[in-house]
């Protein structure tokens, strides 16, 4: 990396770099198991890029952040192999109920004529079961195309994922920049939200709440079922884990407005009169997207393995709604009977959740080069 | 130090005090009505009155509150009633102090019964720990070291993968084939160590080895980072200068500064864990914390769920004091006034 004398001009863009962690913290504990998270940032200053060299002219040219990321993650085949397989299965999970409608997709028809009655209804034929028509087999005990499942099971998965990782990525968005940006009081009271709400152990009370919250949900929706339908049950799981998914982001926010306060355009934002929803909407949170863009796509991928969790304690959506959980928690009861039911199932989750994970790391790498582990 | 722990431990404290409240109050508010579930569906609307009475459900969460916090301090009688104590005391049950609670259901103190069932929960997180500090911490520590290479891919490539599947999957394809058809392991039973610690160690391995993989996925990628960001530090690079032994530079200069945040990790999921492993033991029918709480989530025994939910929170408060006070242990350059 060369640095010219031109970079020193770069310093007001940089009104857009990532924002380091401070490295004095007034409590340790709060920072101490970030664990990978805490690297410092870099800003734009440090990464010139050399491509621009033009007829000899060795123009250096800075860059903001953004472009430097994009240029970086062009140049990570991994991770655009990652975002093509999240694309296909958003669009997947997009078209799926419009082909369901159609007709191309299958859920829901029973076929018993493709089941063995005698054998405690496994699918008749090899593996499963498999088929032109049915090209991943049927399911036991039903004889339901399985593929139609799992695409229609993809949807409802995400729709609940998704639901779930914006609450908890606003919720930790917001209380992080007021935790860190007013400091004192607010923060004091946030952090020890925050602190309780981790020290709840989730699965337990996602469990332990549920009949009493399903059915408190199922009475104010005006559910037709008053111990809730399937609708008031995806409810129920997006709000927990919703609201149980935020502390851990708002720690990580509240890390990255501490030092992001101290910088000379808050300052100025501040002697020029701005009001708190300003400085916290126009000055601090477009610094903010790149943590926020990573650990949605990393938040992603936890809640779609709690929905299937949740699923197998049975607490999930259940029939006839097909989601990723409600499939494979029926699958594991054929894991030797009906092997290629047991593992399709699974592996159509761990793809999914393998391509976010992926995904979030490489967005990571591209976004935030120093943490390069 | 002293200080500082003291000062922690009445925080901690305050939190569980906020917590028993904020648990007594999201159950005992809710929709489903305790009394009525327990007293079963041909029960005249007087005996369901009277169930709730004698339970102490008829009064403000507030006040059932107080009560709760009474009991663990000083003790409480189930039910509390004067009159029944003069005309028959054989109907009611005394709860000694720390008393948690009294279930309806199990005919148990909530404390009793929860102390039966932490050594199988301990025994099991514990067993899940070792195995996943040794496996996981080993191959990140590997996988840092070939940094690039293929040994290096392959570990961080097939911990992902395990890391995708979800739990449950893992647990019932380990528990059919390696137990179930090949007959490699012995069916998980929980055997109290007292009686056979062989058997202790065989009935808890399946159950141990699903958990750890769950875990042994975070651990490799945070000791592989930590690993390479304290192998690029200065000060390895003079250890390497003045000609120190290899094996000196990587265990006394190498680990020491990168495992801290490893134990750091180690200890915060080690608490989480001993509040119950619910996934782990409803597969494998373990007779712990976790099941007690699937199976108390079934029968509405909010007394039973409301003291699971207290004392995993303990844990995981503890855990997280602990781990504070390691940390300045291990690294020197931490200090707490």
């Amino acid at each position: 990396m060369r640095l010219g004398p031109d970079d020193l001009r770069t310093e007001p863009t940089c009104r857009r770099c990532w924002p380091s962690v401070p490295d004095s913290s007034d409590e340790p504990q709060d920072f101490s198991h970030v664990g990978t998270q805490t690297a410092t940032g870099v800003s734009a200053v440090d990464d010139v890029v050399e491509d621009d060299e033009v007829a000899g002219v060795k123009a250096v040219a800075g860059r903001t952040p953004w472009q430097l990321a994009r240029i970086r993650l062009r140049r990570d085949k991994p991770t655009m192999v990652m975002i093509v397989t999240v694309a296909f299965a958003l669009v997947m999970a997009v078209v799926a109920p419009i082909l369901d409608k159609l007709g191309v997709l299958d859920p829901q028809t029973f076929h018993s004529d493709l089941i063995n009655g005698a054998s405690g209804g496994l699918p008749i034929g090899p593996f499963g079961g498999i088929s032109w028509s049915h090209p991943l087999g049927v399911e036991p005990g039903t004889g339901r195309d399985l593929l139609s499942r799992l695409v229609l099971g993809v949807t409802f998965s995400l729709i609940i994922a998704l639901s779930a990782t914006l609450i908890a990525v606003a919720l930790g968005t917001v209380l992080g920049i007021i935790a860190g940006y007013s400091g004192k009081f607010l923060d004091f009271w946030i952090s020890r939200l925050v602190d309780m709400v981790l020290s709840f152990p989730q699965t337990l009370m996602l469990l332990a709440l549920s009949s009493t919250m399903i059915a408190l949900i199922a009475r104010s929706t005006g559910d037709s079922n008053p111990s809730g339908g399937n609708l008031s049950k995806a409810i129920y799981i997006i709000l927990v884990l919703g609201l149980f998914g935020w502390p851990y982001f708002a720690r990580i926010i509240r890390g990255q407005v501490l030092s992001l306060r101290e910088r000379e355009f808050v300052e100025s934002a501040k002697s020029l009169g701005a009001r708190h929803s300003r400085i916290y909407f126009k000055e601090m949170l477009p610094n903010l997207w790149a943590p926020i863009l990573v650990y949605f796509t990393l938040i992603m991928p936890a809640n779609i393995s709690a929905e299937a969790a949740l699923s197998y304690l049975g607490v999930g959506v259940g029939n006839p709604t097909p989601t990723l959980g409600n499939v494979l928690t029926n699958a594991v009861n054929y894991p030797d009977a009906d092997f290629t039911y047991f593992a399709v199932s699974a592996i159509f989750i761990a793809v999914l959740v393998l391509s976010f994970n992926l995904l979030g790391d490489g967005l990571r790498d591209a976004l935030d080069p120093k943490a390069d582990r | 130090m002293f200080a500082y722990i003291v000062r922690r431990l009445f925080s901690g404290i305050v939190m569980l005090i906020v917590m028993s409240f904020v648990t007594i109050l999201l159950f005992f508010s809710s929709a489903v009505d305790p009394a009525r579930v327990m007293c079963g569906k041909s029960c005249t609307p007087e005996r369901i009155e009277q169930t709730r009475k004698a339970l102490g459900y008829d009064k403000p969460a507030v006040q059932q509150w107080t009560a709760f916090l009474g009991g663990v301090v000083k003790g409480r009688e189930y039910p509390a009633d004067e009159a029944l104590r003069k005309a028959a005391p054989q109907l009611v049950v005394d709860c000694h102090a720390p008393c948690l609670g009294y279930s309806t259901v199990t005919q148990q103190s909530v404390g009793s019964t929860l102390w039966t069932k932490l050594p199988v929960t301990g025994s099991l997180a514990i067993a899940a720990f070792i195995m996943w500090m040794v496996v996981g911490v080993g191959l990140g520590i590997i996988s840092a070291l070939f940094k690039g290479t293929l040994l290096d891919r392959a570990i961080v490539g097939s911990s992902l993968l395990f890391y995708a599947f979800p739990t449950f999957a893992i647990g019932i394809a380990l528990y059919t084939y390696l137990s179930l058809k090949w007959h490699l392991v012995k069916i998980p039973a929980y055997t109290p160590i007292s009686e056979s610690p062989s058997a202790w160690l065989q009935g808890l391995f399946l159950p141990a080895l699903t958990l750890a993989l769950v875990y042994i996925a975070g651990y490799v990628r945070l000791t592989r980072a930590f690993v390479l960001e304290s192998l690029s530090e200065d000060y390895l690079r003079t250890a390497k200068a003045k000609g120190l032994a290899p094996r000196k530079i990587l265990f006394k200069h190498t680990m020491r500064a990168a495992l801290t945040p490893v134990v750091t990790a180690a200890g915060l999921d080690l608490g989480g864990l001993l509040g119950g492993a619910i996934i782990t033991e409803t597969i494998f029918n373990y007779d712990g914390l976790g099941k007690l709480a699937v199976l108390s989530n079934a029968q509405f025994d909010l007394p039973m769920i409301v003291g699971i939910v207290l004392v995993a929170a303990t844990f995981v408060i503890l855990a997280n004091l602990i781990v504070d006070l390691l940390y300045a242990l291990i690294d020197p350059r931490v200090k707490y006034a």
